[in-house]
Parts: C-alpha cells; structure tokens; sequence
C-alpha cells in the first residue's frame, strides 16, 4: 500500500503541504479574512487632502529630532520626568510588596481554595483594566496628582507580577519544598526557604522588567492628569513645539534603554 | 561557613558579618529612596480630596449604576473602528517589523557594524513609546481620526514584533540553512526554504500575541482623539456621563477578555 502511493507520486512536483488540511476550511478563512480587509479599509475614512499638508510637519518632527531642545524647557521637563520616575520608583516597590503575598495566594498548590479564588480574582480585574482607564477613575476620586498615578502603576503591577509569580509557583520542584517541611518547618519557613530560593531569580527578574514597564506607562499617565512627563508632553505637541517634544522622547527612550541594560545586567546576575 | 560564636558553641548562619553588613546598608538606602520619592508624591498630594475619596467613590458608583444598556446600539461603528485599528494596525507592522527583523538577526544581518545598530535602534525607540504618544503625535501631524490609530499602533508594534522575530531567527537551527544552500541554492531561496519555515510559528504566534495587546491598546486610543471606543469614552466622560462610561468600561472589558481568548486559542492551535 505504502509502495503504491510512492510510486504514484513518483514523477511529480514536490508540492508545500498546506497549513490547513481541510480545502474548504482554508478557501473559507482565507475569502473571509480577505472580505473583512477590504470591509476594514473601505470604512476607514482618510483625508488625504489632511494627510499631505502634514507630511510637511510630520518632517518637521523628524529634523526636529536633529536639533532637539533641551533648554528652553527644561523646568517643565525635569519636573515632570522627576515625577515620573518618582512614581515608578514608588509604585514599583509598593506593587512589588502587595504582588508577593497575593502571588503566593493565587498559586493552587499553595493556597487553599478560596484564598485562590480570591487572589486570582484580583489579578483577572488588575489585568484586564488597562492602566489609562484605571487612571481616569483613579483620578476622578483622588484628585489631578501623581498620587493617582502611582496608585494606578501599583495596581497594574500586582496583576501582572502575581501572576507571573503564581506560575512560577506553580510549576517549581516540589521535591525541594516537601524536604523542608519534613525536616519540620512552619509554614513561613517552608515558604522562606522551600519556595522563596526556586522563584527568586525570576522573581528578580520580573521585577527589574516591571519597573521598566511602570516607567513607560508613567510617561502616559499624565495625559490624563495622572502626573508625570505625559502632561509636559502634552502640551508641547498643542503648542507644535516638535523641537520640546523630540528632547522628552529622547529622554524617554533613553532611559528606557538604560533600565533595559540595567536589567538585564541583573538578571543575569541572579539566574 | 559563615558561623556564630554563641556561649562557646558554633551556630551556622547564613551570611558572614561583613555580607550582612552589606545588605543591611543594601536596604537602608533602598527604604531611604522609597520614602523620599513617598515624600514628593505626598508634597503634591491635596490630602483633603484624599481622605474625602470613599465618598466621592461611592457617589461615583451610584452614577454610574446601572449602566445605560440602550446607549449599545450607538457602540457598534465604534467598536468596528477599534477592531479596524487593532487588525490593519498589526498587519502593517508585520510588513515593515520582518524587514527590520532580518536586518537586526546576527545571522542574517548584511552588515553587523553599520545596519544592525540602526535596525535595533528602530526596534528600541517604537518599543518604548507608548501608542497613545504615538497617537498624539500623529493627531498633531495628519489630523484625528481613525488613520491615525492605525499608524500609531502599527510604528508602536514595529518594535514589539521585530524584537521577538529577530530573537527567534537568531535561535534557528543552522544545520537546515546549510542544507538549503549546499543543493545551490540562490541567497532567497535559502530564505524562503531554510530560514522562514524555521520561523513561521514563531512569526504566527508574534503576530496574533500582538494582535491581542493591540486590541487592548486600541480601546484607549480614542482618549487622545484617534478613533474607536476611546472617542466615546472620552467624550461621555466629558460630559460626566456615568451610565455610559460604565457601559464602555463593561464594553471595553468584554471586548479585552474575547481577544485574550481568541489569541490564547490560535496560539494553541499553532504551536
């Protein structure tokens, strides 16, 4: 039999197997997908007219890249990426503080049921509020401030770092930890050393990628008064002063680079 | 080892002085950063609205419940435009992140001392921008609107997707290339038989991981005028419409969760 369909074949082009078996599934999802596309882009309503008098600024904004403004500004901007980083610094620890017992609480073969439930709960509402929407309401009841920013970087950084953790949790040596709870530990030192010494790394290194993240979102808070270089920002693009905002953008990627290295530094460090 | 002098007996501890010393100092300056940077965010904090903020939450909360189910049918060509930006705005940066991605790959690179640096600095700077800064730019530059979305969260996934191709063509399997190229094969043929199958699930899995964050990205963009579920968002809390916030932010949550689930089944699917 297997002879048969050799030798059939034998004589013809070698053809790529398809990706989808099925020839009606895959001419169905690839019409459909083509159908959507044309929907997409026939409803999208572009003033060309708009976009060819802003080709003009748009490379104003990239020379303005070559002769960036630091001065003329720099109050403002030191100001305001002080507070952010002041933010991040003090969101980052909070987050990170709260993040360890509730990860601890979301992991199954730690927690007992409901304290699963309930941690898990927190990290699904944590994670699926974007920051800038928890800022708005954030600013809405505390007020215009990088209070409500560093509140709102702390609680999207408990959803994503428990998380993160609770798999890390989950999936460890449980070999190790069962040897420390039969040499007679209590809970808390089974976690100290049992747990703790398995996920630490990653933990540090998850932690060191979340103070990363917390700086960018803390650029953007300010639009929405949430305190940080967002507002300066802000209000250089409404006052088209493209040279001011070409310096904050430098200094965001910057920075950003810097706390990548730096983390990366260190996670290869811990692991 | 590390030990203690305890009334004549030796006790095992875990670090010698002078590394205890060290970590003790490690953590004083730790907690010394964290309550100066507690310290500005509590200068500019206006306390008063602070401790007046259970109120103002629960006042909020009675607005907004119920939400106003009926304002849905005005949702739909938002929610169309949100999907839009999301799907064209990925599709985009795939285009333009697979060049970047094979010109920032050590293994595939033309030139690693002259075009690697500035496809990784393409990389590097549209990752660290938030899409909302994007947007915001792009509205100063070709107008608000939907077009703009879609380029803000195409430049800002350039760097997302270009990063984790590159990293993926850099981890593939040498031994198929040399294959493809001991049969004769011209430099694209190798391409497009030793390196992109290698890379295919990878690219698959990128592009709909991203799709997903995207969705999300894409709820918001309306904030700064540039299109979607945003511009309603925005515009109902300009009005201090409640009911309709509540009913976006459940809108917006539906819509985060059916992308998450959607993503997590093709990505299962694939690899």
């Amino acid at each position: 039999m297997m002879h048969r369909e050799l030798d059939d074949m034998l004589g013809t082009r070698w053809r790529k197997p398809h990706f989808v078996t099925n020839p009606a599934l895959r001419w169905a999802l690839i019409v459909g997908f083509v159908a959507y596309l044309i929907a997409a882009v026939l409803t999208i309503e572009v003033d060309w007219g708009r976009v060819y008098e802003g080709l003009d600024r748009g490379w104003q904004f990239i020379l303005a890249f070559t002769a960036p403004d630091f001065i003329s500004r720099a109050g403002d901007i030191w100001e305001g990426l002080l507070e952010s980083i002041v933010m991040t610094v003090a969101a980052s620890v909070v987050g990170i503080l709260i993040s360890i017992p509730i990860g601890l609480g979301a992991a199954r073969n730690i927690a007992p049921l409901p304290v699963y439930v309930i941690c898990r709960a927190i990290v699904a509402i944590s994670r699926a509020l974007q920051e800038i929407i928890v800022a708005i309401l954030l600013v809405a009841i505390f007020g215009f401030g990088p209070l409500a920013g560093f509140l709102t970087l702390s609680f999207a950084t408990i959803g994503f770092l428990s998380k993160l953790l609770a798999e890390d949790i989950e999936a460890m040596d449980r070999v190790q930890a069962e040897a420390i709870k039969a040499s007679g530990a209590k809970w808390m030192q089974w976690i100290n050393y049992g747990v703790q010494p398995q996920v630490m790394p990653r933990l540090i290194g998850l932690s060191m990628y979340r103070i990363d993240i917390n700086f960018r979102e803390s650029a953007i808070l300010g639009l929405v008064g949430a305190g940080g270089i967002g507002a300066t920002l802000n209000t250089a693009f409404d006052r088209y002063e493209y040279d001011t905002a070409a310096a904050i953008l430098i200094l965001i990627i910057g920075i950003v680079m810097a706390l990548e290295y730096l983390s990366g530094v260190i996670r290869a460090r811990v692991q | 080892m590390p030990v203690l002098e305890k009334s004549g007996a030796q006790v095992w501890r875990r670090r010698t002085q002078g590394q205890s010393l060290l970590r003790w100092f490690g953590w004083l300056i730790g907690v010394a950063v964290f309550l100066l940077c507690w310290q500005r965010i509590s200068e500019t904090t206006t306390w008063f609205f602070v401790w007046d903020a259970p109120r103002i939450a629960e006042d909020i909360w009675t607005r907004a419940t119920p939400p106003r189910w009926e304002y849905i049918t005005q949702l739909g060509r938002p929610i169309w435009d949100t999907l839009n930006i999301a799907t064209l705005g990925t599709i985009i940066a795939l285009f333009l992140a697979v060049p970047v991605a094979f010109l920032a790959a050590r293994n595939t690179t033309p030139s690693a001392w002259l075009i690697r640096p500035i496809a990784l600095l393409i990389i590097v700077s549209t990752r660290s921008i938030n899409s909302l800064i994007w947007a915001l730019l792009l509205i100063a530059i070709i107008g608000p609107g939907v077009f703009a979305g879609v380029i803000a969260i195409a430049i800002r996934s350039i760097g997302f997707c270009a990063k984790l191709l590159y990293e993926a063509i850099e981890e593939i399997d040498q031994t198929q290339v040399e294959a493809i190229t001991a049969t004769g094969a011209s430099r694209w043929q190798v391409m497009a038989y030793g390196i992109v199958p290698q890379i295919l699930p990878a690219f698959a899995g990128i592009a709909v991981f991203r799709w997903d964050i995207n969705i999300r990205e894409s709820t918001v963009l309306g904030l700064v005028g540039a299109g979607g579920i945003g511009l309603q968002l925005s515009s109902s809390l300009n009005v201090l419409a409640w009911p309709q916030v509540s009913l976006i932010l459940l809108v917006i949550l539906a819509a985060v969760v059916i992308s998450e689930w959607v993503s997590a089944k093709v990505r299962g699917a694939i690899i």
